[in-house]
């Protein structure tokens, strides 16, 4: 029987993909749907969640938001623990000088404040969701690179993979049926955890007006444009940082070692 | 103690060449090149060969880092592209003291909150407090500042009333005595330093608890109890151990709390360097950007710096080991 939070992890992770991939054929309103008639409404029977400044519904635009925030978090994510598996790899198992000079390189990249790294590069580049993708997924592999070399390097020196390597087992082989296996568990904590830091950088990007660009709509983004009504329309930015703080919390707890 | 601080010095050096490099060359990915940029703001300045040979852009790109680089280490970051054209040196001198006391501040804040907590936590006998504390900073380190900030300021500053809403200082605060100015100061900082605090401390005690708690099972401790110490006393022999590894988590801080400053300065519309430098992302004014990254990667490596000489001198093994 899983843990609690293991158990609430799932349901609210499960429950956003659900909502995700159904949700939006169930709502009567598209995600860009403008209602002039019917803007700035408080929560009620015909919008559950009320309308924006432009009358858009809420919960619509909250559902493809929450495609837009997946999306980033899982390209990004993907991309950090590739580069994050590969550059721990060719350190642990790679001829010293490499392993040398891949630390150092590491060292250099966490000591830039991240947030400042993804702004400089989307100066550079122009604002758009698969640039936030790249550039959140390229400056969050070092945690990973760092975890994968440090448990390669201690699995190394065991005894059974030295014996696998005695018994003439070849080096492919070890890889796959010694070391990923212990691996494995590390590599999925630290993606549950990188999703919910890359949700997390996606909403400070799109509120900095730097991410996701509009219409599209993002956490992030829905939270700047409720800023500006915060007074009248306090809907706005709740259901927005609701939806962040559940998924991110959800990542969060699937990622909590399981120990305790 | 010498020998440390030699060998953390040299240490560093690669790691700054590394910084360097990398913010040149990020910068270095802009399409175009700046007399191209100036040439936009300035139509008589337009880009031609005589203005490039100038500024030095047709030299090869090691040659031109290497010029950057003098240039850099005798603090001269060059002009900004703003139409204010102030060198960047000044914009950043004067942005950096208010960024500097709002982490410090909240740095301070965080541990010491940081520590009560996680040393209660950890010597607590209530089994059910720790699960549902830590849930609690579960949440909070699940929320985005950006939306923190936001319930907040509506809820303090607008619907309570208690905090301004944003800036430095209240309006015709320049001829108050300096002791007004300064809780002036201190008001309006008050709501970003709680929105920092939040944000940072979830960490902070989760760390301080499991660092309490390993000290805790260690056999001196035992040893003391057993011989019969007061509380108070094995208290401090725990104390000392636990608090070593927090020295590290500091140094290991430092660039997520400037980055912080980008949105809490921005939101807030305080003059520190994260506005400094979302301001100069949005005009695209590349000297700034360049000294801001070059800045907040310098400051974190001084701050991992003094970290392992802190940790080398409170910890005596270190000091005789050597860093590895």
């Amino acid at each position: 029987m899983p843990s609690f939070s293991k158990q609430l992890g799932w349901s609210l992770v499960l429950g956003l993909l659900l909502a995700t991939l159904v949700g939006p054929w169930l709502l009567p309103f598209g995600p860009n749907t403008l209602h002039l008639d019917a803007v700035l409404l408080p929560p009620n029977a015909t919008f559950w969640l009320g309308t924006d400044t432009l009358g858009r519904d809420v919960l619509s635009r909250l559902l493809a938001g929450a495609q837009t925030s997946l999306s980033v978090g899982l390209v990004a994510v993907g991309l950090a623990t590739g580069l994050g598996v590969l550059v721990g790899w060719l350190g642990a198992m790679g001829p010293r000088w490499l392993d040398g000079l891949l630390m150092r390189v590491t060292d250099v990249v966490l000591c830039f404040p991240t947030i400042f790294l993804i702004l400089a590069v989307l100066a550079v580049l122009e604002p758009s969701l698969l640039n936030v993708m790249i550039v959140i997924g390229l400056t969050s592999w070092m945690g990973t690179a760092r975890l994968v070399r440090a448990e390669l390097l201690s699995l190394r020196s065991r005894t059974f993979v030295a014996a696998a390597s005695l018994g003439g087992v070849g080096r492919v082989r070890v890889w796959a049926r010694h070391l990923w296996p212990h691996l494995r568990p590390t590599i999925i904590t630290s993606a549950c955890l990188g999703l919910a830091g890359a949700m997390l950088a996606e909403t400070g990007l799109s509120y900095l007006g730097l991410g996701v660009q509009p219409p599209t709509a993002s956490w992030g983004a829905m939270l700047a444009e409720g800023k500006g009504v915060l007074e009248v329309g306090w809907w706005l930015v709740l259901w927005p940082g609701l939806a962040i703080v559940l998924t991110v919390l959800g990542f969060m707890l699937l990622a909590e070692r399981s120990d305790d | 103690m010498l020998t440390i601080v030699l060998q953390r010095l040299l240490w560093a050096v690669p790691l700054w060449l590394g910084i360097t490099v990398l913010c040149f060359g990020v910068m270095r990915l802009a399409p175009g090149d700046p007399t191209q940029l100036m040439g936009d703001l300035d139509p008589k300045a337009h880009a031609n060969a005589a203005m490039r040979a100038q500024a030095g852009l047709d030299d090869a790109l090691p040659v031109q880092y290497a010029r950057w680089l003098g240039q850099l280490m005798q603090g001269n970051f060059g002009t900004s592209l703003a139409p204010d054209g102030l060198p960047v040196a000044d914009k950043l001198m004067e942005a950096l003291p208010l960024t500097l006391w709002l982490n410090g501040l909240g740095l301070g804040f965080v541990l010491v909150i940081g520590l009560v907590l996680g040393r209660g936590l950890a010597q607590t006998k209530r089994a059910w407090l720790p699960p549902v504390v830590n849930f609690g900073l579960l949440v909070l380190l699940a929320m985005p500042g950006v939306w923190l900030a936001l319930l907040l300021l509506q809820w303090l500053g607008v619907g309570l009333g208690w905090f301004p809403l944003s800036g430095l200082q209240s309006y015709g605060a320049e001829d108050w005595p300096w002791p007004s100015r300064l809780a002036d100061m201190l008001w309006h900082l008050t709501l970003p330093l709680l929105v920092g605090v939040l944000g940072s401390l979830a960490g902070m005690v989760r760390y301080a608890e499991g660092s309490f708690a390993a000290a805790w099972r260690q056999d001196y401790v035992l040893t003391a109890r057993a011989k019969g110490a007061s509380p108070w006393r094995v208290q401090q022999h725990a104390q000392r151990n636990a608090l070593l590894p927090l020295i590290t988590l500091l140094g290991l801080s430092l660039p997520g709390l400037l980055g912080g400053s980008v949105i809490l300065e921005s939101l807030f519309a305080l003059p520190g360097m994260g506005k400094l430098f979302f301001d100069a992302v949005l005009m695209r004014d590349y000297p700034v950007i360049m000294a801001l990254l070059t800045c907040g990667a310098g400051l974190t490596l001084l701050g991992n710096l003094l970290a392992d000489v802190a940790y080398a001198w409170a910890d005596p093994r270190v000091r005789s080991r050597g860093v590895a």
